[in-house]
């Protein structure tokens, strides 16, 4: 019965407490780099498009939001035919972010994005690609990957023996 | 004027104020809970956010009113109305000053039991017509809730009664010139005040709604203006609950006289809204079985203990 | 059976198989890489490592390979051995030090059997410090792409391609830590079942070219179970779609058919479903002649008041439709007005050979059993070139024989490198009679000659096999000889076969054939075999709904007796003789076309149906041995592109609204055709109350595809023409299968069917198993049935052994009697079936137009070798370039199938060729 009388006590004292609300517009909140907001497709540091449409955020996404198809350049590089986000169903959940192998595709620290019409919350690749590499700095996928595309021949990438001659029997 | 007259006129403005006081409680509450949850609540509309009952209002009436093909239609629309009649009605016994009482009944206490027993039936038929599962739950429980607390409610006033020698409620307070009944009647008060806000269904006791349990129980189905009748209704019982509280242990209209009397009570019955509202904001909802236990087990021997004791005080003073 | 124990569980095996193929089968998951349950095994992984134990006595054990292990009675091993669990982690990190970082733009990705491994074995990381090798790719041609860095020599692909498709363009190069799969230079893959590398490379080196064009997950792709529609023998396959094409053909195991592998023409024909210019609008022709697109319901409101107005209606079906869409135009024709679509020669000897199967003295041969056939004749047909898949089964039959000499020392012919090396490429009796050189002339011995010195021969043999088959009268000596031998080597085997087929339109072949099969029975019993080579995918299904051949309807039309034609998916030019063709068109007031791809036929016509292709339509089809199978569409049909069936319900009164009330009809109609409609599982079946699903649970993008049309996501497509979901959601294709716990034979709990019916399921997977080597989690028995039998319903019965077909030997050919050379057909395999022909990548492949002739003949002629030569039939002419081909007998012209401009080729069809100016 006491605390319950001092649970009101404590609760009426709160009144008269700093109110922790912040005035949203005229005020932002601090979001910290890793909020998850807006999904955004980054570039990789040559400028190249991360994303190699290799549908893991895809079938990462727990509400399929996410559409894509993959094509590739005429020197073998891939990259999406398409990259759509319906926002209007993401959850913000950073599923997509996190199957990314090229850290491609990045949550940011956007939040506002409400529209009148829900149509306009289909985000196609125009939308989402941006010219920088967003959160990750430095990586790029073709550097590591075996895969040959343009300025980057066979045993050129990071960690790689040249191509090796298949018909010498040499050790 | 034409006593007639005078009572038709002051029960309409009674009408008129009740009806914006329970607008502008929709606006108190939110900024008092707010302000009790370090928040600010509505600030944006208007100055203080005013405006938010002007806008909650538009919502409200420019909702879809909605009945469901499955619910029993008259009984549906019945039911909303009950409990904002009720609740009105029992304001008539009110005195909020001297001679300003829309109906001065010697039997008032009678009539204010009357009444609120009356709006049970709101809550059962809505939650019955609802003809949906939460709906009816919520009904049930809200028969059950109000059948035990009502008992030992007339029970805590019958101290009251005998120590004023009268049913009328201004007599009531006339009584209390020498010393409020809050002093010798402590424990009636402190049953009241249970019984009250479990009769308005207000939170901790709103089992018949339990947001997180029932989904909004017996008014699940309902939306706009039904809806918003069902709010309203609340309000006005959390107000009709206070000034009782008010009338019976703390002097109704009296005061010291550098404030005239209707201002007295006008600012007790305030302060007991802000102390339901601060109730809301701090203790849990109990669980069913335990307040109906409570219920039966502790406060209805308690308030006979009560009757009893002030019973045998009273004889032996004037016996 | 022997009971061997796993980790001291005792289980009956098989008789005969190796540890890995038992635990596996038990449901045991144990990496492997180099095993292939239809090649074999050959311990070059060193992945299937477990603990083996001499006796129950025996704790200390040793490591052994479980695919070089027999399971034989009183085994045991360990799987979940530490020290064995370790190793083959250990294996997995080694293989993966070179392995490129590319599964994101790998297409093996999601179903890859290394990735499935490697995660079975709990490796995750690196721990090797040093450069990874890398290899330059090779150009393989439109069919494979290359990407040898991702290779972990497991020389699964030479087994393949060398050793059991008998490929020579291929090898492994290199040595130590450098071996190089592919060829010795950049070039296409010439053998033509290079395809199934996909299949059978465990990860990403040999993948699809095709698929890699328009990239799907796996995951991603809306599959069906489909049949192959480019040869008679009817092929399991899935066809996988997504965004409304169809993406890939994968191979579906069909333990009596094609078994774990496809042909490339059936893999990569695909692509003629998603040729731009194939009809997906209706067409009518409006006053002024142009052809407008219009709705369905206006093209329909146009082809009704045609037919109702016409004085007569004609209707030319066609063998490469499904048995429904024949039976419908049948309908709405009525009998004797419909022809199944066939040239006269053509389908005279498509009836005959249909006799022969269903009266006949022998049971019709399925590819398996013509894989373990031990001596084969294959009389007047060219399988490598009119059936791919059968010239495969062939290759493993002439093997047979020389088997019998590995069982002989007690060698488990799982064994393969032990079985390879003690038969050293020796070759059973697989006798091969033809008219020219074929591709299976390096395991055969060929007999090439005329059609009619064919059946001479094959009536020689079955002589010779004893019986009541006279001699042939006059035969030469070198003939009788070589009927003699071919006669004894099929006596003295056990699984004796022999193969005929429709594509010399031979009457007298196909007799000569039939006395072998009589002779056969009589000679060699039960387990002779009879097999069948048709033109087209649903030949027998076409033959037994019966017709004149589509020149009489034509005639009629060109007569006056009938002013319309309808055309169900079938390109006369290809079956008519182009001034028949051309009159009967004239005369036609309105041509009625219903067709999946734009053929000269639908050009011409006045309203064009454009009918539903394999990728979306249902159907059945009947092989060529009398096997009914089923094929569900990949994708749905729309409003205008439905299957033929269902364009002409629409024209007729019948109310078929499903596949099934269309079986229900056609079984009333055609009492023998009544076990198609058991081919599969009607629309109400489900699966414990659940339809089968087209999609993997992973299936992504369902909110976000149609998102730019529409925010409303529309409901899947109902597919009322079977129990399959366009969906991820419906029954899981094996529930039960337990990973690691060898329960697989635990019975369900009462009235849970555990698995769906093998015709519905539509792709591979099961948990931990993304890969197409998960199908032995779908086997009853590892390359036995699949779960719950194989799909299809024969049509045939036992056969009747009737001897009604006798037939008499024609006398001998003579080079010089006739008006000209005799035409004898030069089929190819990626040029000879109409709409596999029309898929870009196979149309690469396609060897040019040329006509072949002796080099003595040529000269006769005037003709030099590279030169272009006119051909005249019947008036019409062609001009074709001249090859010399020595192997073709004198008096014969071999042209290719079909000619533009020249008349189908009858059995006794003679040309005259010379020079072109």
């Amino acid at each position: 019965m006491l605390s319950h009388i001092r649970t009101l006590w404590l609760v009426f004292l709160h009144l008269f407490r700093k109110k922790e609300t912040i005035q949203y517009p005229e005020k932002k909140a601090y979001l910290a780099p890793r909020y998850r907001g807006r999904i955004i497709l980054s570039r990789d540091p040559d400028g190249g498009e991360r994303c190699v449409a290799c549908q893991l955020c895809a079938v990462a996404c727990p509400v399929d939001c996410i559409a894509l198809d993959g094509t590739e350049d005429e020197h073998g590089r891939r990259f999406p035919s398409f990259f759509r986000i319906n926002f209007s169903r993401c959850i913000y959940c950073g599923f997509c972010e996190e199957a990314c192998p090229t850290y491609a595709i990045q949550l940011i620290p956007d939040f506002e994005m409400a529209e009148y019409n829900r149509k306009n919350l289909v985000y196609e690749k125009e939308d989402l690609l941006i010219n920088g590499e967003g959160k990750y700095h430095g990586y790029n996928f073709y550097r590591v990957a075996g895969l040959a595309i343009k300025d980057k021949d066979k045993g050129e990438a990071e960690n790689e023996s040249p191509p090796v001659d298949p018909k010498s029997l040499l050790p | 004027m034409d006593p007639t007259l005078q009572s038709v006129l002051l029960g309409l403005t009674v009408l008129f104020v009740l009806l914006h006081l329970a607008g502008f409680l929709i606006w108190v509450e939110r900024r008092l809970l707010a302000l009790m949850q370090d928040r600010l609540g509505p600030n944006r509309a208007g100055p203080f956010g005013l405006f938010i009952i002007v806008a909650d209002i538009i919502k409200i009436f420019t909702k879809e009113d909605w009945t469901p093909p499955f619910a029993d239609r008259p009984v549906f629309v019945l039911a909303p109305a009950i409990i904002m009649i009720t609740a009105l009605l029992g304001f008539t016994v009110v005195p909020f000053a001297p001679g300003l009482v829309v109906m001065d009944s010697n039997i008032g206490v009678l009539f204010f039991l009357a009444m609120s027993s009356m709006g049970i039936y709101s809550v059962i038929l809505g939650g019955w017509a609802s003809n949906s599962k939460y709906s009816l739950l919520g009904g049930l429980r809200m028969s059950a809730q109000m059948f035990s607390y009502e008992v030992f409610m007339g029970l805590a006033l019958m101290g009251v009664v005998i120590l004023a020698g009268s049913l009328n409620l201004s007599d009531i307070v006339e009584a209390q010139r020498g010393m409020w009944f809050v002093v010798p009647q402590f424990i009636g008060f402190v049953l009241f005040l249970i019984a009250g806000l479990a009769e308005s269904h207000r939170l901790p006791f709103d089992m018949p709604e339990a947001e997180s349990e029932l989904v909004a129980g017996f008014h699940g189905e309902y939306s706009s203006m039904k809806f918003g009748m069902f709010f309203v209704g609340e309000y006005m019982g959390l107000t009709l609950i206070s000034a009782l509280i008010v009338t019976f242990f703390f002097g109704g209209w009296l005061g010291p006289g550098f404030l005239p009397p209707v201002v007295w009570f006008s600012l007790k019955t305030a302060l007991f809204i802000g102390f339901f509202i601060l109730l809301r904001a701090a203790i849990p909802r109990p669980r069913y079985d335990q307040l109906l236990a409570w219920g039966w087990k502790y406060l209805l021997p308690l308030s006979l203990v009560n009757l009893v004791a002030t019973a045998v005080v009273v004889l032996i003073r004037h016996g | 059976m022997p009971t061997i124990h796993i980790d001291g569980t005792a289980h009956s095996v098989p008789e005969g198989v190796n540890l890995l193929h038992a635990a596996l089968q038990l449901g045991y998951d144990l990496p492997y890489f180099c095993w292939h349950p239809a090649l074999g095994s050959v311990g070059a992984c060193r992945q299937c490592a477990v603990r083996q134990y001499r006796d129950e006595k025996d704790e200390k054990g040793q490591i052994a390979m479980a695919c070089m292990v027999p399971a034989v009675d009183g085994t045991r091993c360990s799987i979940a051995d530490a020290e064995a669990t370790e190793f083959r982690a250990s294996v997995i990190e080694w293989l993966m030090t070179n392995h490129p970082h590319d599964c994101p733009v790998c297409d093996e990705g999601g179903e890859c059997h290394l990735q499935d491994m490697t995660v079975m074995t709990g490796h995750c990381s690196r721990r090797h410090r040093f450069p990874k090798r890398t290899f330059r790719n090779q150009f393989l041609g439109p069919f494979i792409n290359h990407e040898m860095n991702r290779c972990i020599q497991c020389y699964r692909c030479t087994r393949f391609y060398n050793d059991y498709a008998g490929g020579t363009d291929f090898g492994a190069f290199g040595a130590h830590n450098h071996v190089y799969f592919g060829r010795s230079t950049d070039g296409v893959l010439e053998n033509e079942f290079s395809g199934n590398l996909i299949e059978v490379c465990p990860t990403g080196v040999f993948t699809d070219k095709t698929l890699k064009r328009h990239y799907t997950r796996k995951w991603d792709l809306e599959s069906a179970p489909s049949v192959c529609a480019h040869c008679s023998l009817g092929c399991n396959t899935f066809a996988g779609a997504r965004y409304g094409a169809v993406r890939r053909i994968l191979n579906r195991y069909h333990s009596a058919i094609n078994g774990y592998f496809l042909c490339d023409r059936g893999r990569f024909a695909y692509e003629h479903a998603n040729r731009p210019d194939r009809p997906r609008q209706p067409l009518v022709r409006d006053k002024d002649g142009t052809m407008r697109p219009a709705v369905a319901a206006v093209a329909l409101k146009a082809a009704s008041d045609a037919l109702a107005a016409a004085k007569g209606v004609v209707a030319v079906g066609s063998p490469r439709a499904s048995l429904e869409g024949n039976y419908a135009l049948r309908t709405l024709a009525g009998n004797g007005r419909y022809s199944p679509g066939m040239a006269a020669a053509e389908a005279a000897a498509a009836a005959l050979l249909v006799e022969i199967l269903r009266d006949g003295p022998l049971p019709a041969a399925s590819l398996h059993d013509l894989e373990q056939a031990d001596a084969v004749l294959v009389l007047g047909e060219d399988p490598a070139d009119t059936a791919p898949r059968m010239a495969l089964a062939l290759r493993q039959a002439a093997r047979q024989q020389p088997l019998e000499s590995v069982d002989k020392l007690g060698i488990p012919r799982w064994y393969d490198r032990a079985a390879r090396d003690i038969i050293q490429g020796a070759t059973g009796p697989l006798h091969t009679a033809w008219t020219q050189a074929t591709r299976l002339d390096d395991i055969s011995r060929p007999f090439r000659g005329a059609p009619a010195d064919i059946a001479r021969l094959g009536f020689a043999v079955a002589h010779h096999l004893g019986g009541d088959t006279p001699p042939v009268a006059g035969i030469d000596d070198a003939l009788d000889a070589r009927a003699k031998e071919i006669a004894e080597s099929l006596r003295a085997a056990r699984r004796p076969a022999v193969v005929t087929g429709t594509s010399l339109h031979s009457r007298p072949v196909l007799l000569a054939a039939a006395a072998v099969a009589r002779a056969l029975l009589q000679a060699n019993g039960e387990n002779a075999r009879l097999g069948a080579v048709f033109g087209e995918a649903n030949t027998v299904g076409a033959t037994l709904l019966g017709g004149p051949p589509p020149e009489e309807l034509l005639e009629s039309l060109d007569a006056g007796k009938a002013d319309t034609l309808v055309v169900l998916e079938n390109d006369l030019t290809r079956r008519v003789a182009p001034a028949l063709l051309q009159r009967a068109l004239e005369a036609a007031r309105c041509v009625i076309a219903l067709d999946c791809a734009a053929t000269p036929v639908v050009e011409r016509a006045d309203i064009v149906l454009p009918a539903a292709s394999f990728a979306d339509a249902a159907g059945t089809l009947v092989n060529h041995e009398g096997r009914a199978q089923r094929f569900f569409p990949a994708l749905p049909h729309t409003d205008d592109l439905r299957e033929s069936w269902r364009w002409l319900a629409a024209l007729t009164d019948a109310t078929w609204d499903s596949l099934d009330d269309i079986l229900l009809a056609l079984a009333k109609d055609f009492p023998h055709l009544a076990p198609a409609a058991e081919a599969a599982p009607g629309e109400d079946f489900r699966l414990n109350g659940r339809k089968a699903p087209r999609s993997s649970r992973r299936y992504s993008g369902r909110t976000s595809q149609l998102a730019d049309r529409s925010l409303h996501e529309p409901r899947p497509p109902d597919d009322p023409d079977s129990p399959l979901a366009f969906s991820m959601e419906g029954a899981a294709p094996t529930c039960g299968s337990t990973a690691n716990s060898g329960e697989k034979n635990v019975p369900s709990p009462a009235g849970v069917q555990k698995h769906l019916p093998s015709s519905l399921v539509s792709h591979y997977q099961t948990p931990g198993w993304n890969s197409v080597q998960s199908l032995t989690r779908f086997q009853e028995e590892i390359a036995g049935l699949c779960r719950g039998g194989d799909p299809g319903a024969l049509l045939f019965a036992a056969p009747g052994g009737n001897g009604a077909l006798a037939g008499s030997p024609p006398r001998p050919f003579n080079p010089g009697a006739g008006p000209g050379l005799l035409t004898v057909p030069a089929h190819d395999v990626f040029t000879s079936d109409e709409l596999a022909a029309l898929s870009p990548p196979v149309a690469e492949r396609a060897a040019p137009p040329v006509c072949r002739l002796h080099p003595e003949d040529a000269a006769a002629h005037g003709i030099a070798d590279d030169t272009d030569a006119r051909i005249e039939i019947d008036g019409a002419s062609a001009v074709l370039r001249a090859r010399l081909d020595p192997s073709l007998a004198r008096g014969l012209i071999a042209l290719p199938v079909p000619v533009p401009g020249l008349p189908p080729r009858a059995d006794d069809t003679y040309a005259t060729v010379r020079p072109a100016p």
